[in-house]
C-alpha cells in the first residue's frame, strides 16, 4: 500500500504514510470480523445464561439478557433429575452410556485404523490398493443405505442393541478417513528408516511397535479428536443399534427436550444442551491447532 | 547374530500367498469392511430395494413398484425438495461465508487464533446440540422475535420453526452456524498454501486486492473448492440429526428430509422395501455428484 | 570361499516395467566396489535387492558362499548405511547401535562390547546418550556407520552416504571411510553418483547405466580406457572435448568434422582398426598448452573464445582449426579472450568410439 520511493532527486517520500489502527480499511474488517463473531458467538452466551436463570425470570425477561439472580438448578435437574419417559434420573445415565461407548471405540478405531494405514504405507502388497479404494469410496456411501445391512450383521453376531455392537458401528464407519490420514502420515515417514530396521532384523510388528508409533504421536492425536468429537456427537446410530437403556447422551438430550409431555423447562433444556456439548468443547479448546490440523487434512485429503 | 541361521538360508522363492503374510493378516478389517459391509452392505441394500420385504426383509421381486410408490409419495417429493432448497442455498452460503471468513483472517491480522476459534467451535457440537439451541433461540415466545418486538417493533415477526414457509430458513441458519467453520478452516489452507511471491508480484503490478482475490487466487484455489464442494454436498445428503432436533420434520412435513423418510420408513412404519428404495435414491444421488468429481481428480492424476 | 558376493543373471522387474536384466557380478574379498551412475541407473536398486530388501524377480545371489537369494535382509551378514542417515530418532546414540544386537537376542555384555568397539574406531563415544537430532550432519552418519559396524559382518552396503553432507565434511568422511577399509579389510559396495568419491574409493568401479554395468575396471583402467562413448564422457571433470569425424585406418588419420585433423599414432586399436566415421575423445586435462606444447606429438594454435578462471587453474575455450576444444592452463598464466595460444596433445591418450556403437575401437 505505502510506496516510499527512494528514486535519486526525491526528497521527500512519495505516496501515503502507513495507515494507523484506524484506518477505514482496519475498521471495516475488525468490524465485519466482530459481527462474524456474534452471529457465532450468541448461541453459546444464550445457552449459558439461560441455564443459569429460572424459570420465572424465562418467562419474564427476554433471552439475551443475564440472570438478575444465579441459579445452578437446571444443572442439577439437567443432570440428575430430568425425566426421558418413565425413568427420571437425568442425563447421568446417557452421559455414562456415552463413556463407555467412547472409550472402546476410541481405542480400538484408532488402532485398527493405524495398523491398515501402516500395512497400506509400509507394508503393500497385490491388491492392497484396491482395498484401500473401496474402503475410501465407502465414506461417501450415505449411512442410510448401510443402516439395515448393518443391522442383520449386528444380529448375526449376537451384538444387536448392546453397547459392543455400536462399538462396533462406530469403528466401522471411522475406518475410511482414519485410515486415510494414517496412511498419509506414514507414507511421509522416510524409507530408510523401514530399510534400515529390516537390516537390524526388526519385523512387520517390531518395526510398527518400535519404529512408527513412537515417531507418529501427532497423528494419533489428530485422529482420536476426529474420533472423541464424532462418537460423541453421534446421534443416528446410537438411535438406530442401542436400546433406550444404552442410548448415548445425545440421544437422551434429544428425547428430554423435545418430549412432548409435561411443561418445558428451557433452563433445565440448556443445561442439558451444554451438558452435552461440553466434552466435545474441551476437547475443542484443548486440542487448538491440532483440532484444525485434524480436520484439515482429513478434509482436504478426503 | 545371523551366523548361526545361515547354513539354513532358504533357496527357493517363498510361497505367494505367505509371502508378507503379517501384513495380510492386519489388512483383514479393511478387507472386511471395505468389502462386506460397504459393497456388500449396498448391493444388500439395492437388490432388496425391489422386493415387497415389510416387517421383514424377504426376496419377493416386485419390480420397480417400490420406486413408484415412493415417487408418488407426497412426504418424499417434499423431502427431495427441501433438500433441493437447503442443499443449494446451504453450498452457496457455505463457499462464499467460508471463503470470505477465510480471506479476512488470512488479512495478517491480529487475534486470528481468536476469531478462527470463534468461527470453529460450534464444529465441535454436534447438530442435536446445534438444533436445540438453535430452537430455543427462534422461540417465537421468548427468543430473537420477542426481543425485537419488545424493543419496540410490535409487529415484527420472525417464527421460522412454526412457519412451513419459513422452516427451511431457520435449518440454514443452525447448519450454516454448525458447517461453515469448517469451509473456512479448509479455504484458509488453502490461502496460506498460495505462494508469498503471488501477493508481492501482484502489489508490484498494482492490482487491487480485491481484484486478485477475483482474477489471482480464486482460480489458483480451484482443487480447494472442489474438496470443500464435496465435502459441503455430502454432509448436506446426510441431513438427519439437525433436522429430528429442530423440527422432527415439523410443522407438519413441511421440514421432511430424505435421511428421515428412511429413517422412519425402515424403523417406525416397518415399511422395508420403501426404505430401501428411497436409501438406494440417495446413493444415486450421491454418485450423481461424486463421479464427475472422481473422474476430474482421475484425470489430473494421470497428467 | 573365493567371492565375497556373487550375482548370477539377476533380474528385477515391477510388472511390465523391468528395471534389471541379466546383471552378473562378482566381488572379492576385501574388496571395495563402487557403483557409479547417474540418478535412475539402478545402482541403488541393485544394492537393495543385494541387501534383501526388494525381492528380485529371477536369479540368485550369494554372499559369502551362501545362497541368500531369498533370506531376509538381517540374515546376509550385511550392514547397510544410507543417504538420509536413517537413525532412530526416538532412541539414543546407543539404543540405534543395540537395536540390531537386541533384535537378534544377543547378550548384553556382548553388545555393550562392540558398541564399546565400534564407538571407539569412529569416535563417537561422547555421544553415545545423545539422540540424533542432537547430532550434526557429520556425527550422524559416523553413528550410521557405527550400526553397520557393531553387526560384526564381512560386507558392508552403503547407498550414497554422503550426499547428505556439505562439500567439506563430505572430503572428511570419504577419507575416514577409506581408512576404515584398510582396517576392517572387509567387503564394501558404494554406491554413489560422485565420480569423485568413486575414483579415490574404489578398488573398481561399475559404471551404471539403464540397468546394466557399462563396465567394471580399477578405477584408473574407467578413466584411460573407457569402453564407450557413454562412459567416457560420465568420467572426468570437465567432460571430455567429443569430436565426430573420419577415421582412415589406412594412414591413421583422424579428420574433424569441423575441420581439425592429424594422425592418430601411438593410439592403441582395441582390434584391427577400420576406417568410417567416429567419435573421438580428448580429455581436457589432456591438453598441453603454453610452453609445454611443444613437446608433444600433435601441435596446433587454438583462438581463446572464454576463460574460466579458478584459481589453481584456467580452463579455456577455444576453437582449433574450426573445431571447438577445452582445456586447461595453468592458473598464474595470463590468456584473454581473442588470444592465440599454442596447444598439443599425445594420440596415445585419445579414445576413438565407433559412430553408431559407441564403443572403443
Amino acid at each position: 500500500m505505502t510506496a516510499a520511493a527512494n528514486l535519486p532527486g526525491a526528497v521527500t517520500p512519495r505516496g501515503t504514510k502507513p495507515k494507523t489502527v484506524f484506518a477505514p480499511r482496519n475498521i471495516m474488517l475488525y468490524g465485519t470480523l466482530l459481527i462474524f463473531s456474534m452471529y457465532y458467538l450468541l448461541p453459546l452466551y444464550v445457552m449459558i445464561v439461560t441455564s443459569l436463570k429460572d424459570m420465572a425470570e424465562i418467562r419474564m425477561g427476554n433471552v439475551f439478557s443475564p440472570p438478575v439472580e444465579i441459579t445452578f438448578a437446571p444443572w442439577v435437574k439437567a443432570w440428575a433429575e430430568a425425566c426421558t419417559g418413565i425413568n427420571c434420573d437425568g442425563l447421568s445415565r446417557g452421559f455414562w452410556n456415552s463413556v463407555r461407548i467412547l472409550i472402546p471405540s476410541l481405542i480400538i478405531s484408532v488402532s485398527i485404523a493405524a495398523l491398515t494405514g501402516y500395512v497400506l504405507a509400509c507394508w503393500r502388497f497385490k491388491g492392497s490398493e484396491i482395498f484401500f479404494g473401496i474402503l475410501l469410496l465407502g465414506a461417501f456411501i450415505p449411512y442410510q443405505v448401510l443402516l439395515y445391512p448393518l443391522v442383520i450383521i449386528l444380529r448375526e453376531l449376537g451384538l444387536f442393541g448392546s453397547l459392543w455392537g455400536l462399538v462396533l458401528v462406530h469403528t466401522i464407519f471411522a475406518m475410511p478417513i482414519n485410515v486415510l490420514l494414517f496412511r498419509n502420515y506414514f507414507v511421509a515417514l522416510p524409507e530408510e528408516l523401514f530399510k534400515a530396521a529390516r537390516v537390524d532384523g526388526a519385523g512387520f510388528w517390531g518395526i510398527f511397535f518400535r519404529i512408527v508409533i513412537p515417531m507418529s504421536l501427532p497423528i494419533f492425536v489428530v485422529s482420536g479428536i476426529i474420533q472423541v468429537t464424532g462418537i460423541w456427537n453421534d446421534f443416528l446410530f446410537g438411535v438406530v443399534y442401542t436400546r433406550p437403556e444404552n442410548y448415548p447422551m445425545t440421544v437422551q438430550l434429544n428425547n428430554i427436550v423435545n418430549s412432548v409431555q409435561g411443561v418445558q423447562e428451557y433452563n433445565v433444556n440448556m443445561a442439558a444442551t451444554l451438558l452435552t456439548g461440553l466434552v466435545p468443547l474441551v476437547v475443542y479448546f484443548f486440542s487448538g491447532r491440532l483440532f484444525v490440523r485434524g480436520i484439515a487434512a482429513g478434509a482436504v485429503k478426503g | 547374530m545371523s551366523r548361526a541361521r545361515r547354513g539354513t538360508a532358504p533357496v527357493r522363492p517363498p510361497i505367494r500367498l505367505f509371502r508378507n503374510l503379517s501384513s495380510k493378516i492386519a489388512a483383514i478389517p479393511m478387507v472386511l469392511v471395505g468389502l462386506g459391509v460397504f459393497v456388500g452392505g449396498t448391493i444388500w441394500t439395492v437388490v432388496y430395494s425391489f422386493t415387497d420385504s415389510r416387517l421383514l426383509p424377504r426376496l419377493q421381486f416386485v419390480g420397480f413398484e417400490q420406486y413408484e410408490r415412493l415417487w408418488s409419495t407426497r412426504r418424499w417429493l417434499v423431502s427431495i425438495e427441501n433438500l433441493a432448497i437447503y442443499g443449494i442455498v446451504s453450498l452457496v452460503f457455505t463457499m462464499c461465508l467460508g471463503f470470505l471468513l477465510a480471506a479476512l483472517l488470512d488479512r495478517k491480522i491480529r487475534f486470528e487464533d481468536t476469531f478462527r476459534t470463534i468461527f470453529l467451535y460450534p464444529f465441535a457440537l454436534s447438530f442435536i446440540v446445534t438444533g436445540l439451541v438453535w430452537q430455543w433461540l427462534l422461540n417465537p415466545d421468548f427468543g430473537i422475535q420477542s426481543v425485537v418486538r419488545s424493543m419496540g417493533f410490535p409487529n415484527f415477526n420472525f417464527d421460522p420453526l412454526y412457519n412451513s414457509d419459513l422452516v427451511l430458513i431457520g435449518l440454514l441458519i443452525a447448519g450454516l452456524w454448525q458447517g461453515t467453520g469448517l469451509i473456512m478452516v479448509i479455504m484458509l489452507a488453502g490461502l496460506r498454501s498460495i505462494d508469498e511471491d503471488i501477493w508481492k508480484a501482484t502489489r508490484v503490478d498494482g492490482i487491487p486486492i480485491w481484484k486478485t482475490y477475483i482474477i489471482v487466487i480464486i482460480p489458483m484455489m480451484k482443487p480447494v473448492f472442489v474438496t470443500a464442494l464435496v465435502l459441503v454436498t455430502s454432509g448436506i445428503v446426510k441431513l438427519y440429526d439437525l433436522v429430528v432436533a429442530m423440527t422432527s420434520g415439523g410443522p407438519g412435513i413441511s421440514s421432511e428430509v430424505p435421511a428421515k423418510y428412511v429413517y422412519d420408513t425402515l424403523f417406525t412404519r416397518q415399511n422395508l422395501g420403501q426404505g430401501f428404495a428411497a436409501s438406494t435414491m440417495m446413493l444415486v444421488t450421491v454418485a450423481i455428484i461424486l463421479i464427475p468429481w472422481a473422474y476430474m481428480q482421475f484425470r489430473e492424476k494421470r497428467q | 570361499m573365493t567371492h565375497s558376493i556373487e550375482i548370477k543373471e539377476l533380474k528385477l522387474a515391477f510388472g511390465a516395467v523391468t528395471v534389471l536384466e541379466d546383471l552378473n557380478l562378482q566381488v572379492g574379498q576385501g574388496e571395495f566396489l563402487v557403483l557409479l551412475g547417474s540418478s535412475g541407473c539402478g545402482k541403488s536398486t541393485l544394492l537393495n535387492c543385494i541387501a534383501g530388501l526388494l525381492d528380485i524377480t529371477d536369479g540368485e545371489i550369494h554372499i559369502q558362499g551362501h545362497n541368500v537369494t531369498w533370506e531376509e535382509p538381517s540374515k546376509r551378514g550385511i550392514g547397510m548405511v544410507f543417504q538420509s542417515y536413517a537413525l532412530y530418532p526416538q532412541m539414543t546414540v546407543e539404543g540405534n547401535l543395540a537395536f540390531g544386537l537386541k533384535n537378534a537376542r544377543m547378550p548384553r555384555p556382548e553388545i555393550a562390547k562392540r558398541i564399546k568397539r565400534a564407538s571407539e574406531i569412529l569416535q563417537i563415544e561422547p555421544l553415545l546418550k545423545r539422540k540424533p537430532a542432537a547430532l550434526s550432519g557429520g556425527q550422524r552418519q559416523r553413528v550410521a556407520i557405527g550400526r553397520a559396524l557393531v553387526r560384526d559382518v564381512d560386507v558392508f552396503l552403503f547407498d550414497e552416504p554422503l550426499s547428505n553432507l556439505d562439500a567439506k565434511l563430505r572430503a572428511d568422511l570419504r577419507v575416514e571411510i577409506k581408512r576404515l577399509h584398510q582396517t576392517l579389510q572387509n567387503t564394501m559396495i558404494y554406491v554413489t553418483h560422485d565420480q569423485v568419491e568413486a575414483m579415490t574409493l574404489a578398488d573398481r568401479i561399475a559404471i551404471m547405466k539403464g540397468g546394466q554395468i557399462m563396465q567394471l575396471a580399477p578405477p584408473a583402467e574407467i578413466y584411460n580406457r573407457p569402453v564407450n562413448k557413454y562412459v567416457a564422457g560420465f568420467i572426468g571433470s570437465p567432460a571430455m572435448n567429443v569430436m565426430e569425424g573420419q577415421l582412415d585406418a589406412g594412414n591413421s588419420e583422424f579428420a574433424s568434422a569441423r575441420g581439425l585433423s592429424f594422425t592418430v599414432k601411438g593410439y592403441e586399436f582395441d582390434g584391427a582398426p577400420t576406417s568410417g566415421p567416429v567419435w573421438l575423445g580428448l580429455r581436457p586435462e589432456h591438453v598441453q598448452s603454453g610452453k609445454w606444447a611443444a613437446g608433444q606429438p600433435i601441435q596446433r594454435e587454438a583462438l581463446v573464445d572464454m576463460v574460466e578462471p579458478m584459481g589453481s587453474d584456467t580452463q579455456v575455450w577455444a576453437r582449433v582449426d574450426g573445431q571447438e576444444i577445452r582445456f586447461r592452463m595453468d592458473g598464474q598464466e595470463k590468456v584473454d579472450i581473442g588470444d592465440r595460444v599454442p596447444i598439443g596433445f599425445d594420440p596415445a591418450r585419445l579414445s576413438l568410439f565407433d559412430k553408431s556403437t559407441e564403443i572403443r575401437l
